[in-house]
């Protein structure tokens, strides 16, 4: 079948005027060998034929090289296939951030030296274009993976002819994968929804249709379900199946919708969590009030920034050393503040405040003389970056979830510390009474300096996460101080349960209101909610009863 | 307690924190004084002269002065550690600012005579509902004493009535004034967003810029000063001074005693809010703009230290704290200007850890020591002032 | 025409010389109404922390102008119930009524207080950084609003009143020094002080001879009992002598509820009362 048609374009060519005759002669010549050329020599024919010339080699090429023949076709169809003119070698061209570089299409090879000067376009116009198009959707077809089967067969959807079509219909048969199958489906369907000849057929295909979440799918039913009577494919039974399938089909978008709204917020919330949950050590178990904290997580974030300094070349591996690297030093800063100030204004909340105020303000202007004013850059490795496309509506943002998954990972190992081991007994046993703790030889001090330092390491580990997530700047502790006391007193002090339900809770909250109030104003709203919230309820969501509580 | 009354609480040292203001306040007032006829009287050149320059620059720590009053008035004397005073003072100021920049009229960049430049800019047709009436200097004055004072009634009201205390309470403050700095950043409010307002001409037909006005409204902040400093000094000694030092010290107790503690504190918060409005109101004009920056937490907890610097629970000490602590700012951050938040930071450990009284309560400490040939007083039943003075601190 | 001069005399209303305005009136009290001889009624009151039962179905009589000492073992309640009766805590269930026309639990710990009952803290409460003196004005019994106080100044009857009360309890020589200085006892007696200065009507005394001597400890007995009559005093005490030495009428409470009531001697020889309390000291 195919060495018909490229033996029917071959006499179509030999039809050509008489000025291309000695050229299509050369080629008449050639072209018995044409089965047994090599790739390389294939991709050199390219420079040399012309437009019209271009399909035979192009066939030839998809049939040898099949898969691997992907990149070459995708980049002539994007129009960024060249060669050099001075030795007819043919490369890619990459434009990554207005830098130009040219690469050997078949080795990757990079070519340097290279200006626009020295290369030549291999020029493609619309019918090479759409040959290209349905070559890669065929090869794509045959692929041996189901997933760039599903894609190829997605990316067709927009373009549905008589022959991607037939491609389909021919696959579908032997498709085994279900994913791919639905998928073929779908554009058989939507084919048939739209060259069908009966209304029988089309109905049946909208009821193929109604489940689905392709863009393209929502935008052939929607065009029948608005469909003006006086049109000439308009049948009052499809125009409404197609309405029902599209409100059917809106209300899972909606729900995804919703669903993504939940995601955002629980991202937010873990990063609430991860804030506040040092504090509601700090804070909640120690009753001590540290205004510093925020300069904590600051100090975690520069910490990976300092790292990836330091290895540039290991960006991947960065996070897994800043993690434990900001664990230390903003314990090891916390511990400081602990024996050198916090000690010693015990009993003094108000006092302490203050104190701690003033060590932020002190290590703010530190990082802004010693580092910069200036934000700094921390990149993601690239295992954090990217998207996890659940559906074509819904799409999971992979560093936030990773974030997320962090965040609850450390408050269940804060939970286990302080419930399970002996440091936590003693911290508890301290917090609630210092002297009959000290009267049993719990060495009250030592724990102090450790719970602080506990909380504070967390902080520099929250610093690790925020650094994925915002800009790292001197200011990053300020901006979430507040809401982390926030998140501390809404839940309760002294319990780290109700730390964890009011930072999602918050998050929550917060991205709910912020498409309708806007960002800025959901934030005060929130705030003011809290404020509110106080006034009922002075001890939070879950508050810690008994004598020892007042 | 009639006018008189007050004044012999004044004079009178009953032995109540607050000490002598009398001296104090005349010695404020006699400095002011010389410093405008110095500004007005003699000769750019002469050695004498005090610039404009340096009018202002007073005039401003006069008001950085009054606002430390109004948050020693509270946390010094009733244990409320208010993180959002600056708040009070910026309302007051936009208050001010709104007159002002009605003032300009057509005289400003767009030359339109009803809206200010920032709602040309916005593209606004009319004047937002809050604006009206504000051209008007005894409205505007109504409302740099009203809106601060509604905010801190219902904020106090709400607060003290659900018994949210220290830590709580300073946080809750903190997050009011965060809130509300968040919210005039905005240029939907309609306060000029981000720049705030500025570029103001007059007041009551006086030209911002000429000397005269400039003394006026220095002499008149520290004439308010003085005012305030009387008042609180009245309202501290009289048996209400007592009840406030009480709820700072045992607030259950107070209540157990029959007095309805809330309702004082609320009264107190309000109070001392209206302090730090007129503050504010003063300071706009002087130093020519407000913005939203004046909201922000860092401004709040500044005012803190300049208390605590000069030792809270003593008037004096917070004038005399916001006073030293503000010229040292100037002086520092003309050196060194990266130095100021490590000096600043330094200052709230250092003053918290070995200064717990302020300047005053080192003073009172070094004049005790000195006149060591006395038995010392601690402890016996005819005490001197000196223990009083240590018992205001505590 | 009409309606001016009706304005007018609405207008003239108002700014009355004679008379404050309605709204700085402080709130009327109300007075107490003793005509069944019953001054404080505790029914069925019940309350638990965490489960914890502090109170269980509690009730008790207190009859006007009586002395009742309440005795009970450690964490029996005694506190819990005087917690209760001044508005610091809110019973689960229950009900406490002042006189037979006042409940208090629809009242506030300050308004409690004003109805005229006072209380002497288990552990002495006195505000340190101010003097005795002015601890003695502040317990006061006077308008105890914020205008009230702001323009008040000590009347001589009132200055005699302090004078007096300080020569009851002994501390006219540190009447300017600061309360905080004063020593355990001296405090204690500065409670009691406060509390005399209130001229309250019924009188919640916590523990109010721990930390003195036996000389005080009597004068503090005679105290109380001369108080009683035109007062009513409830006085917890573990001191037995000191209890045998001023009560009338004995009530031990038990886990939360009366175990026992009646004379020293009776209570004394109450099984349940030997097997649970005295039984342990005897
Ligand atoms: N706020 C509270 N939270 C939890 N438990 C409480 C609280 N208040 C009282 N209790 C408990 O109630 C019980 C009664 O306490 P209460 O103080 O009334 O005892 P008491 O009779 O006064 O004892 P003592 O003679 O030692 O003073 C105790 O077991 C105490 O632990
Ligand atoms: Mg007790």
């Amino acid at each position: 079948m195919k060495q018909i048609l490229c033996i029917s374009l071959w006499l179509m060519g030999c039809l050509m005027p008489a000025v291309s005759y000695s050229e299509t002669l050369t080629d008449a010549l050639e072209s018995p060998a044409a089965t047994t050329r090599t790739v390389p020599e294939l991709v050199q024919e390219l420079t040399e034929k012309s437009l019209t010339q271009a399909v035979p080699v192009l066939e030839a090429l998809e049939q040898q090289g099949g898969e691997e023949m992907l990149p070459l076709f995708r980049t002539m169809l994007n129009g960024d296939l060249y060669y050099v003119k001075d030795t007819s070698q043919v490369v890619g061209k990459t434009d990554t951030a207005g830098e130009e570089s040219y690469a050997d299409i078949l080795t990757k090879a990079a070519v340097t030296g290279l200006g626009s000067r020295d290369v030549k376009k291999i020029r493609v116009n619309n019918t090479l274009r759409s040959y290209l198009r349905n070559a890669i959707a065929r090869i794509q077809l045959s692929s041996a993976n189901p997933h760039s089967r599903e894609q190829a067969v997605l990316s067709l959807l927009s373009e549905l002819d008589n022959d991607t079509v037939g491609q389909i219909r021919e696959a579908r048969a032997n498709e085994s994968v279900e994913e791919v199958q639905q998928a073929m489906d779908l554009a058989l369907a939507m084919y048939a929804l739209d060259q069908g000849s009966s209304d029988i057929e089309k109905l049946d295909a909208v009821e193929g249709l109604a489940g689905s979440l392709q863009p393209e799918a929502r935008n052939m039913l929607r065009k029948y379900a608005e469909m003006e009577p006086d049109h000439a494919d308009y049948s009052a039974r499809v125009s409404a199946a197609a309405a029902k399938a599209l409100e059917r089909i809106q209300e899972k978008v909606e729900f995804y919708g919703f669903i993504d709204q939940l995601f955002f917020g629980l991202s937010l919330g873990s990063v609430l969590l991860l804030a506040a949950i040092g504090l509601a050590i700090t804070f909640g178990v120690m009753g001590v009030i540290n205004m510093a904290h925020g300069e904590m997580i600051m100090l975690g974030a520069y910490t990976t920034y300092v790292i990836q300094q330091l290895m540039p070349n290991h960006i991947d591996l960065s996070i897994w050393i800043a993690i434990p690297a900001a664990f230390v030093v903003s314990g090891l800063v916390g511990v400081a503040i602990e024996r050198g100030v916090i000690r010693h204004l015990h009993g003094r909340p108000l006092e302490t405040l203050l104190a701690t105020f003033g060590i932020s303000l002190f290590l703010q202007q530190l990082v802004r003389t010693v580092i910069s004013p200036q934000n700094v850059p921390v990149s993601t490795p690239d295992w954090m970056a990217g998207t996890l496309q659940i559906n074509p509506v819904w799409s999971l943002t992979l560093n936030r979830l990773y974030i997320l998954a962090f965040a609850l990972l450390v408050f269940f190992a804060l939970l286990i510390i302080l419930k399970k081991t002996n440091l936590g007994l003693n911290v508890r046993a301290v917090s609630q009474n210092r002297a009959m703790a000290r009267a049993m030889g719990v060495r009250s001090d030592r724990v102090d300096a450790m719970t602080f330092g506990l909380g504070s390491g967390i902080a520099g580990i929250a610093g690790v996460a925020l650094s994925q997530l915002t800009n790292v700047g001197p200011n990053l502790g300020q901006s979430y101080i507040i809401d982390s006391f926030m998140v501390v007193v809404f839940g309760g002090v002294g319990n780290l349960w109700g730390t964890l339900v009011a930072a999602f809770s918050l998050g929550i909250a917060n991205k709910f209101l912020e498409p309708v109030t806007g960002a800025v104003l959901a934030s005060i709203l929130v705030l003011v909610f809290i404020i509110l919230f106080i006034q009922k309820r002075p001890k939070g969501l879950f508050p810690q009863k008994g004598r020892a509580a007042e | 307690m009639s006018t008189s009354g007050m004044l012999q609480s004044v004079f009178k040292d009953r032995g109540q924190p607050g000490g002598r203001v009398m001296p104090f306040v005349i010695i404020l007032l006699v400095v002011t004084v010389l410093a405008s006829a110095l500004n007005l009287l003699t000769p750019e050149g002469s050695a004498l002269h005090v610039s404009t320059y340096t009018i202002t620059l007073l005039g401003k720590y006069l008001c950085y002065a009054m606002l430390a009053l109004a948050v020693d008035v509270v946390w010094g004397y009733c244990g409320i550690l208010s993180l959002g005073h600056g708040a009070f003072f910026a309302l007051g100021g936009y208050a001010m600012g709104m007159y002002l920049m009605r003032q300009i009229g057509d005289r400003g960049v767009y030359g339109n005579p009803l809206l200010p430049d920032f709602m040309v800019f916005l593209d606004w047709q009319e004047l937002p509902w809050f604006w009206l009436g504000m051209d008007q200097f005894w409205v505007a004055m109504i409302m740099v004493l009203l809106v601060p004072g509604v905010l801190a009634y219902v904020f106090g009201f709400l607060a003290f009535r659900s018994r949210v205390t220290g830590v709580y309470l300073s946080i809750m403050t903190q997050a009011l004034t965060y809130a509300l700095m968040l919210a005039f950043f905005r240029n939907e409010m309609g306060f000029g967003g981000n720049n705030g307002l500025t570029d103001f001409k007059d007041i009551l037909g006086f030209d911002l810029q000429s000397d005269t006005t400039r003394i006026v409204l220095f002499l008149l902040t520290a004439g308010f000063l003085c005012a305030a400093l009387l008042t609180s000094h009245w309202i501290m000694n009289s048996r209400m001074g007592k009840v406030i030092l009480a709820v700072r010290d045992s607030e259950a107790r107070t209540r157990f005693i029959g007095y309805k503690t809330e309702t004082y504190k609320v009264w107190l918060f309000v109070y001392s809010a209206v302090i730090a409005a007129i503050a504010g109101a003063l300071y706009v004009p002087q130093v020519g703009i407000i913005n939203p920056g004046e909201f922000s937490p860092i401004n709040s907890i500044e005012v803190v230290i300049w208390v605590a610097v000069g030792g809270r629970g003593t008037l004096i000490g917070a004038v005399v704290g916001a006073l030293l602590v503000n010229y040292a700012k100037t002086r520092f951050t003309a050196i060194l200007p990266e130095g100021w938040l490590f000096m600043l930071g330094a200052l709230f450990v250092l003053v918290t850890l070995y200064l717990p009284k302020g300047l005053i309560g080192l003073y009172s400490q070094l004049k005790q020591q000195l006149g060591a040939g006395k038995p010392a007083a601690a402890g016996t039943g005819k005490s001197s002032s000196a223990a009083k003075t240590e018992g205001a601190g505590a | 025409m009409n309606m001016i001069t009706e304005r007018a005399d609405q207008a003239r209303e108002f700014f009355r010389p004679d008379q404050v305005w309605p709204f700085l009136v402080p709130p009327q009290q109300q007075s107490v109404d003793v005509s069944k001889q019953v001054l404080l009624y505790i029914e069925g009151v019940n309350l638990s922390f965490d489960g914890f039962k502090a109170l269980n179905n509690l009730n008790l009589y207190i009859n006007d102008g009586e002395l009742r000492c309440l005795i009970g073992a450690n964490g029996a309640g005694k506190t819990t119930l005087m917690d209760v009766v001044t508005g610091k805590t809110r019973p689960d269930t229950g009900s406490v009524y002042f006189g037979s026309n006042i409940n208090l639990l629809e009242h506030s710990e300050d308004e409690i207080a004003q109805l005229g009952i006072g209380r002497k803290f288990q552990k002495p409460t006195v505000f340190e950084a101010q003097t005795v003196f002015d601890n003695l004005e502040l317990a006061l019994k006077s308008n105890k609003g914020v205008i009230a106080t702001l323009l008040s100044r000590l009347s001589p009857t009132e200055l005699l009143r302090i004078d007096e009360v300080l020569q009851i309890i002994g501390l006219q020589d540190q009447r300017f020094m600061l309360a905080g200085a004063l020593s355990h006892g001296q405090k204690q007696w500065l409670e009691i002080g406060m509390l005399l200065m209130a001229d309250p009507r019924l009188l919640l005394v916590d523990e109010p001879v721990a930390g003195m001597t036996p000389q005080e400890t009597e004068r503090t007995a005679e105290l109380l009992t001369s108080l009683a009559g035109e007062r009513t005093v409830i006085v917890v005490e573990h001191d037995m002598e000191f209890v045998r030495s001023i009560a009338r009428t004995v009530t031990v409470l038990h886990q939360g509820s009366v175990l026992a009531e009646g004379s020293m001697d009776q209570v004394q020889n109450n099984k349940d009362v030997i097997e649970v309390y005295l039984g342990e000291e005897a």
